[in-house]
């Protein structure tokens, strides 16, 4: 598979470094995770051009926009980017249409302008037209600054935590905004985060970032569940796989979804057959038999191998197996693993005994 | 009430602050905009010869203008290399001498207003293809505008108030350089007080009004604030 985006930036600035080399894929939403300080939104700032790095190299669908061997650096205004900003930073001299026209105006015609009754209709502000920044909630500035950026029809789509600055139920307002954004939309989104929440719930491919590196870079459930990186050892670590409604079972009030390599049963999700769906599970909720039980309460048990084990040093191990085509994560006890004598390559079963329904 | 002599000062003065109020927005806004966003190690130095003239005498501004200006100076020698003659005791002389002593109070307010709107109206607009100069007059502009008209404002009444500067570079020509606060100085000098009060009346007045259009309809900050 071709990786469209390419970034390598090394810059110092005594107490802060950054030196990352990531290969990203051109499509769906690529989420940098990390905590503050990581040099996520330094490194989202990078791409977009609005700080230099003074070692870098950037290439986007083949178009170069920074090599600092070859001297090149394009400026912000020349990159076919899209910009959501933590704050809105609608510009409060212009109403939501003057926002919005703004960069349609200086995008060059022929390159094709975003279908903007598509986008208001899709970011749901259609009517919010004639009003000015300051007559807009937060969660109503933040979607016409998503709209915004959508109008200029991007190569690549940039958000920089752009639901850090609202509160939880603004946040909720948003997100199935983004989430159809995703749907919708064929374009690569880079998405500043510190809320593991919104990595289940938007990403598709994941970077975590710490002290200005990446630590890990790649499909999401695969690098949620890889154990040299914290994410795994957190109380809440937790996989997240695609899926899609394969049946329901109306009498046991149960739907049946589908994902690469088995299917998994649900409490009733009120959704089309053939809807796509994230299924989060929690390692916590995971546990690990050595045969398929021949009795049992928990619905979900499926067949998976074992693929990582390390331990915590607080009495816990963590377990990495694969399950279809699927990772997952277990914690299981430290003791649990040593009397199954649990090791890399056993064949196992694992028993699921909660799962959360995202978007 | 004013005689024709008193009308011409009027007239002159206001020539002379309206030419003196575009040079200043001209060069004074690439200034204060350079002075807002530079980090170099020169900004100091600049910023402390652009306030000067609010600490300085205006006699001592306007005797180095003149010794520079003159046959002698720098600026003379320059001016009549190219065939201009030398700008002392003309109208020129005085622009120039108005624009360097009312310099500050054009600069200042913008740079406060520039340092204020920040970073971030100017990073939006370059995520949407604006280049910087399309930047600075379809977003920083609009967001300043009250600093502009508070610069102008400031400027124009400053350079119609002067009078050491203007005593010192440009004397007292009748139609030439003779401005209307030489003017008063003259009627009080010939005992000439209901003269002199018609043209301090109506300076006075004229000021007090465009402070009042400033402060209530246009609601601007006060003056004071703004040259913090």
């Amino acid at each position: 598979m071709t990786q469209p985006i390419t970034a390598r930036f090394q810059l110092d600035y005594g107490a802060f470094q950054l030196a990352v080399d990531l290969c990203l894929p051109g499509s769906g939403v690529t989420v940098l995770f990390g905590h503050s300080g990581s040099g996520k939104t330094t490194l989202l700032r990078c791409i977009a051009g609005l700080q230099r790095a003074p070692q870098g190299f950037l290439e986007i669908n083949g178009c170069c926009w920074q090599d600092n061997e070859r001297d090149i650096f394009l400026p912000t205004h020349k990159r076919a980017l899209g910009y959501v900003f933590q704050e809105a930073n609608l510009f409060p001299h212009l109403t939501v249409a003057g926002n919005l026209q703004f960069g349609l105006k200086r995008i060059a015609k022929p390159s094709g302008a975003a279908d903007l009754p598509h986008i208001l209709e899709l970011m749901g502000i259609d009517h919010l037209l004639k009003r000015k920044p300051d007559c807009l909630s937060g969660g109503e500035r933040q979607r016409v600054a998503i709209a915004r950026a959508l109008t200029l029809n991007p190569e690549v789509l940039l958000m920089d935590e752009p639901l850090a600055s609202l509160d939880f139920k603004r946040k909720q307002e948003i997100l199935p905004f983004l989430s159809r954004l995703h749907r919708e939309l064929n374009i690569p989104v880079l998405y500043v985060t510190h809320s593991q929440q919104e990595v289940a719930q938007l990403a598709d491919h994941l970077v975590i970032l710490a002290e200005g590196r990446a630590l890990a870079s790649g499909p999401l459930s695969e690098t949620q569940s890889r154990l040299d990186v914290p994410l795994a050892q957190d109380r809440d670590a937790a996989t997240v796989w695609p899926a899609t409604i394969a049946s329901h079972e109306d009498d046991y009030h149960l739907t049946h979804v589908a994902f690469t390599g088995g299917t998994l049963s649900l409490p009733m999700v009120d959704a089309e057959i053939g809807k796509p769906l994230r299924v989060q599970i929690y390692a916590r909720d995971v546990s690990i038999v050595l045969e398929a039980p021949a009795a049992t309460s928990i619905l979900n048990v499926l067949p998976g191998i074992i693929t990582g084990l390390a331990d915590d040093h607080g009495g816990r191990t963590v377990v990495r197996l694969q399950v279809g085509n699927q990772a997952l994560l277990a914690h299981i006890t430290q003791k649990s693993a040593l009397l199954l004598n649990l090791q890399i390559g056993m064949e196992v079963y694992v028993q699921i005994k909660g799962t959360s329904i995202l978007n | 009430m004013l005689t024709s002599a008193d009308l011409g000062t009027l007239l002159l003065t206001f020539k002379v602050a309206s030419i003196a109020t575009a040079l200043m927005l001209l060069f004074g806004t690439p200034l204060a905009w350079w002075l807002a966003r530079t980090r170099s190690a020169w900004k100091g130095i600049i910023n402390a010869i652009v306030a000067l003239p609010l600490v300085l005498p205006p006699t001592v501004l306007g005797f180095y203008l003149l010794v520079l200006m003159g046959p002698a100076g720098v600026i003379g020698k320059f001016t009549s290399w190219l065939g201009l003659g030398t700008l002392p005791f003309t109208f020129s002389g005085l622009v120039v001498a108005s624009v360097l002593y009312s310099m500050p109070f054009v600069v200042q307010p913008l740079q406060a207003a520039f340092t204020t709107i920040g970073e971030q109206p100017l990073e939006a607009a370059a995520t949407l293809r604006a280049s910087p100069l399309d930047t600075f007059f379809s977003v920083v502009v609009p967001l300043v505008k009250p600093g502009f008209l508070t610069a102008a404002i400031l400027g124009f009444t400053h350079t119609v108030g002067e009078f050491g500067v203007v005593l010192m570079v440009g004397g007292n020509i009748p139609d030439k350089t003779r401005v209307v606060s030489v003017q008063i100085y003259n009627h009080v000098e010939a005992l000439e007080y209901s003269e002199a009060h018609g043209l301090a009346g109506s300076l006075l007045l004229f000021s007090f009004t465009i402070l009042l259009v400033l402060y209530t309809v246009l609601k601007t900050q006060p003056v004071a604030h703004q040259l913090k």
